[in-house]
């Protein structure tokens, strides 16, 4: 079972308007404080999981692009001296293409990143401004060249299925984006449709009708074009929202998907644990200061563990798996539950869904279709 | 306190149109003879039930005895009896007017003669009684004193040159009504020697005192520690407490012939009593003769009632027993739909009847109940020569067992302002309506028409009132049963029928419902994985069809590590909600569609 680990970086320079990730704009941040408080999480888990192989670390947020190199740089070699790490192993880092952090790149690939992530969202300024970003699509396209010549894999993230967003419209968009990705062997792209969150300005300004979201069947072509899009430039989706040139596929992501264990460092940071026979689920306190606190004085900021039950540990099992256009090992499932599945996994259902062109059956694995990823929630509500 | 002499006593109901002034007049009447202080008046004293308050309507007929002291000198014993005034209530109305002697037939003054007054001066005049014209509210400028006096007599055919002229707001010749109460309405009948032979009038459950009995006493006496027999059921009982209402409950010591009171009798439950019953003292009872009694009361419009939240099915049995403890009337029985879950197929007197039991158990007794669309009894011929009744669309035979279908017809009145007219004839005949007859009371329009209690059932009422401004008055009584053109609408979706939908229509209205229903289901029923069919169909003819496309995006755009927790969290919430789903086939459709489905009407 692959293992990764994930650190949370809770800034950003701005909070944009759809954004409900656990993060902050502070003017104030104590990046000696920060570090010191990383690492010390670090020895904590890693007390935990003596004996396991780091195969990923992923800096998320947040705006980990915000971070200084240096305290990047230390994390990572604080992680290769209290556990083994794998000689392949992934290094990722989230971010934002400003200017000031695309000056960062070097840095960061000297820190030990090999791979990143880029928000680009859009390629269109009234979109960006829409979205609330604080780059122009020039600095986008410019920090992925430089990324591309810097790192040996980079990635970038677009937001579609905007307020009147048309077909066409996508098209040419995703279009160029698909060139800039190509201009480098290794390409990847996330590319996710817009949801409205509560909690976050959009939810509201949704709410009162501002502005309109794509309806059901306008979104359900979008999201068919852009898998035939992504197929044929050779980065076919190998998850719902994920395309990538086969073989770089974020290694840490799939370790969420596949539901392998993962350690989660820093504020509201989430993990999941195998200890013997038991799962559990871990969670950081989620506001900065209070994590900050809670590692001053107990050497980790987190909640205690919860442990996931057997039928928990199914369903999260099936609810990742089936977003793998690879599908879920049935003998996956069956090692999440710890038992026949028989009486929790209807056959009757399963056939229903076959017959509908909405999954797939094999021997070994269930899959969902091209046409089934777009209604993935609902057949989870319908075999749950 | 013995007994007071026959000649002493009046025993009267009064009888009005809704809302023409009944319960505010009995205050004033029961506040003259002293019955209760000032303070403690509240209004409409006898209507004790909230929803009869919040309504302004009564539904438990009430006796209050009075004591009034008259200008000739005499006191005498008034026994007055507040009765419901709606047609659904019609059998306690004859309950009521059946133990009484006279009736105070109240018409409001700025309304004139309605169609509940008409069916109920007719049921006074069946049971004999003498009648005083009670012309009411004329403290309003807008009372008509003499176009009601004529109108009393021309349509009613009763004289009203004596009417007495009230108001029971004001209390203005309260006096002169009290006294034309002794002078004008004939005393009981009764004989003391004779053994004793009480009729039963009604009987309700009251927490404190168990179950109480109302009561007339035809001939000699009721006493506490008198072995008594019911003579119907056969009971025995011994009397415990012997009372009156004024309208604080008084225990007294006897009742004596003509009287009207209460008793009690160690009685756990109300279906022990039957209401017409008669009471005799169980040492004589070989020597009486049982009195005629009353016609059982049958319910006529059904509607099924499910919980919404199915863990409350346990409560809505128990909240209808509570409700029938008093309301002999009400009848339920379990049922369970694949659509809507478990439920009770409840039968009610008539369709207010049917919306305050609904009602009381959503506000006393804090259910959430799905009506079904209410229909009615129907009478069937079997090609085996056998006969059955038919009180839920599902139950309905298959055709080729069906030789013949009756369904209930009713006689209506509808008195109208005369611009109404056209439309509302135009919706009689819409409704299969057959025209009896078209007279005129002053004014306005009198129409008499036959019509099918199933096309009235469904928002006939509304109809009538919206396309009359709320002037049209509206009675009806069943008539008969007629053989009808009849056919099981059912609906299906995804093809499996969706059992609470179904109704018995006539054949011509038949098509136009059906493609209505599917394309409201259409609207209300969420896309689904799967394309699913909603028909209308007529057994194995499908008459309609609208089809639901199978649903085209339901996924989450991004789910990494931090989300599993709270989107697992999510599908079990989810799961929660499926208790509220159906399934059909191969999909699971919520609940709600189906109950929007039943809350609108046929009409758009
Ligand atoms: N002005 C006036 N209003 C009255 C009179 N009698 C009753 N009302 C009003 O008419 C409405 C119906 O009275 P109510 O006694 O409830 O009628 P019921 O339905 O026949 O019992 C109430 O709003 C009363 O206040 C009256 O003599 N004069
Ligand atoms: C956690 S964010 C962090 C990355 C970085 N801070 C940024 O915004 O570019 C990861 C990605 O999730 C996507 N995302 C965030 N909120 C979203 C929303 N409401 N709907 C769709 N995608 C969203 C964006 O594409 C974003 O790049
Ligand atoms: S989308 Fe990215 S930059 Fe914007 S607030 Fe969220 S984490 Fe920060
Ligand atoms: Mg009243």
């Amino acid at each position: 079972m692959a293992f990764g680990i994930y650190i949370h970086w809770p800034f950003c320079k701005s909070k944009c308007p759809y954004c409900d990730f656990n993060s902050h704009v502070s003017d104030r941040i104590d990046h000696n404080q920060w570090k010191s408080s990383y690492l010390k999480e670090i020895d904590y888990w890693a007390s935990l999981t003596q004996g396991r192989v780091v195969d990923t670390v992923f800096f998320g947020g947040g705006t980990p692009s915000l971070m200084k190199a240096e305290t990047v740089a230390d994390i990572l070699a604080h992680i290769q001296k209290r556990w083994r790490v794998a000689n392949n192993w992934e290094v990722t880092l989230e971010a934002n293409p400003t200017s000031f952090e695309t000056s960062k790149f070097h840095d960061f690939y000297a820190a030990g990143v090999q791979r990143v992530s880029i928000g680009v969202q859009s390629l269109y300024e009234a979109d960006l401004k829409f979205l609330g970003r604080e780059h122009s699509p020039e600095q986008a396209r410019f920090a992925v060249t430089q990324a591309q010549k810097i790192f040996s894999r980079v990635s970038f993230d677009l937001i579609y299925a905007r307020p009147q967003q048309t077909l066409q419209s996508w098209k040419e968009e995703l279009s160029e984006a698909i060139q800039i990705s190509k201009s480098h062997i290794n390409g990847h792209m996330s590319l996710y449709q817009l949801t409205i969150e509560r909690g976050t300005p959009f939810f509201t300004r949704h709410a009162r009708a501002d502005f309109e979201m794509p309806e059901q069947d306008l979104a359900a072509d979008l999201f068919d074009m852009t898998g035939d899009m992504m197929g044929a430039a050779g980065m076919p989706a190998y998850e719902i929202s994920n395309h990538a040139v086969p073989g770089q596929e974020s290694r840490h992501n799939l370790g969420y998907w596949r539901y392998d264990d993962y350690v989660g460092i820093g504020p509201g940071a989430h993990g999941r644990l195998t200890q013997g026979s038991n799962k559990f689920a871990t969670r950081g306190h989620r506001a900065p200061d209070v994590w900050l606190n809670k590692v001053q004085e107990f050497g980790h900021g987190m909640h205690p563990f919860d442990m996931v039950s057997p039928l928990a540990r199914y369903q999260e099992a099936l609810m990742m798996g089936l977003r793998l256009s690879e599908g879920v090992p049935v003998e996956r499932l069956i090692q999440a539950y710890g038992a026949s599945i028989d009486d929790i996994l209807s056959k009757d259902k399963i056939a229903s869904l076959v017959k509908e062109g909405i999954l797939e059956e094999s021997q070994t694995h269930l899959k969902t279709t091209q046409s089934g990823f777009r209604c993935l929630n609902a057949i989870l509500r319908y075999i749950m | 306190m013995p007994s007071t002499p026959l000649h002493k006593i009046r025993n009267f109901a009064i009888i009005a149109h809704i809302d023409h002034g009944k319960s505010t007049l009995a205050d004033r009447l029961i506040q003259s003879c002293g019955g209760l202080s000032e303070r403690e008046m509240t209004e409409q004293v006898l209507d004790n039930m909230d929803i009869e308050r919040e309504r302004g309507i009564t539904i438990k007929a009430q006796t209050v005895r009075l004591t009034y002291k008259g200008a000739d000198g005499e006191t005498y014993q008034y026994n007055l009896m507040d009765t419901p005034g709606h047609v659904d209530f019609a059998y306690e109305v004859s309950r009521s007017l059946a133990s009484c002697e006279g009736s105070l037939l109240i018409v409001d003054s700025t309304q004139g003669v309605e169609a509940q007054t008409l069916a109920n001066v007719y049921q006074a005049i069946d049971n004999h009684h003498e009648i005083i014209p009670v012309i009411n509210k004329i403290d309003l400028p807008a009372a008509d004193v003499e176009k009601v006096r004529t109108q009393i007599e021309d349509v009613i055919g009763i004289d009203a040159s004596d009417a007495v002229c009230v108001s029971g707001k004001s209390g203005l010749n309260v006096d002169q009504l009290l006294e034309a109460i002794y002078k004008r309405l004939p005393p009981p009948k009764g004989d003391a020697t004779a053994p004793t032979k009480a009729l039963l009038v009604d009987s309700w459950y009251d927490s404190y005192l168990g179950v109480v009995i109302l009561v007339r006493v035809m001939d000699g006496y009721l006493r506490k520690g008198m072995k008594v027999r019911f003579m119907g059921t056969g009971a025995t009982r011994e009397i415990d407490r012997v009372g009156i209402f004024t309208p604080k409950h008084i225990v007294i010591d006897e009742l004596g012939p003509g009287e009207m009171g209460f008793i009690t009798a160690a009685i756990k439950e109300i279906s022990e009593t039957k209401v017409g019953d008669t009471i005799t003292e169980e040492r004589h009872a070989d020597k009486v003769t049982p009195l005629a009694g009353f016609k059982p009361s049958i319910p006529m419009v059904f509607c099924s009632l499910f919980p919404i939240d199915s863990s409350e099915f346990e409560k809505l049995r128990d909240s209808l027993g509570r409700l029938a403890l008093n309301d002999a009337s009400l009848h339920y029985e379990q049922e369970s739909s694949q659509a809507l879950g478990m439920g009770f197929r409840c039968g009610f007197l008539g369709l207010l009847h049917m919306e305050i039991i609904q009602e009381r158990l959503e506000r006393e007794f804090d259910l959430d109940l799905i009506p079904t669309a209410p229909s009615v009894v129907y009478k069937l011929d079997l090609t085996d020569g056998s006969k059955r009744e038919i009180y839920n669309p599902v139950d309905m035979p298959e055709v080729t067992r069906i030789k013949a279908i009756y369904e209930p017809w009713i006689k209506a009145t509808i008195l109208t302002p005369d611009e109404y007219l056209g439309g509302l004839l135009k919706l009689c005949e819409e409704r299969r309506g057959k025209q009896i007859n078209l007279s005129y009371v002053g004014n306005r329009a009198m129409i008499e028409y036959n019509l099918p209690l199933n096309e009235v059932v469904f928002d006939f009422y509304d109809r009538l009132k919206s396309i009359s401004r709320g002037y049209a008055s509206f009675d009806y009584h069943v008539d008969t049963f007629i053989e009808g053109d009849l056919v099981k609408l059912d609906v299906q979706v995804n093809q499996e029928p969706v059992d609470a939908l179904s109704m018995i229509v006539h054949r011509s209205q038949a098509e136009r419902r059906g493609r209505h229903l599917c394309e409201r289901l259409k609207d209300l029923i969420p896309r689904q994985l799967f394309k699913i069919a909603v028909q209308a169909t007529l057994g194995a003819k499908i008459i309609a069809r609208e089809d639901i496309s199978a649903m085209r995006k339901d996924v989450t755009a991004k789910c990494y590590g931090g989300d599993i927790t709270r989107k697992r969290k999510l599908l079990d919430k989810q799961k929660e909600g499926k208790k509220k789903m159906r399934q059909f086939g191969n999909v699971d459709i919520p609940q709600s569609a189906f109950i929007a489905a039943l809350k609108m009407g046929d009409e758009k």
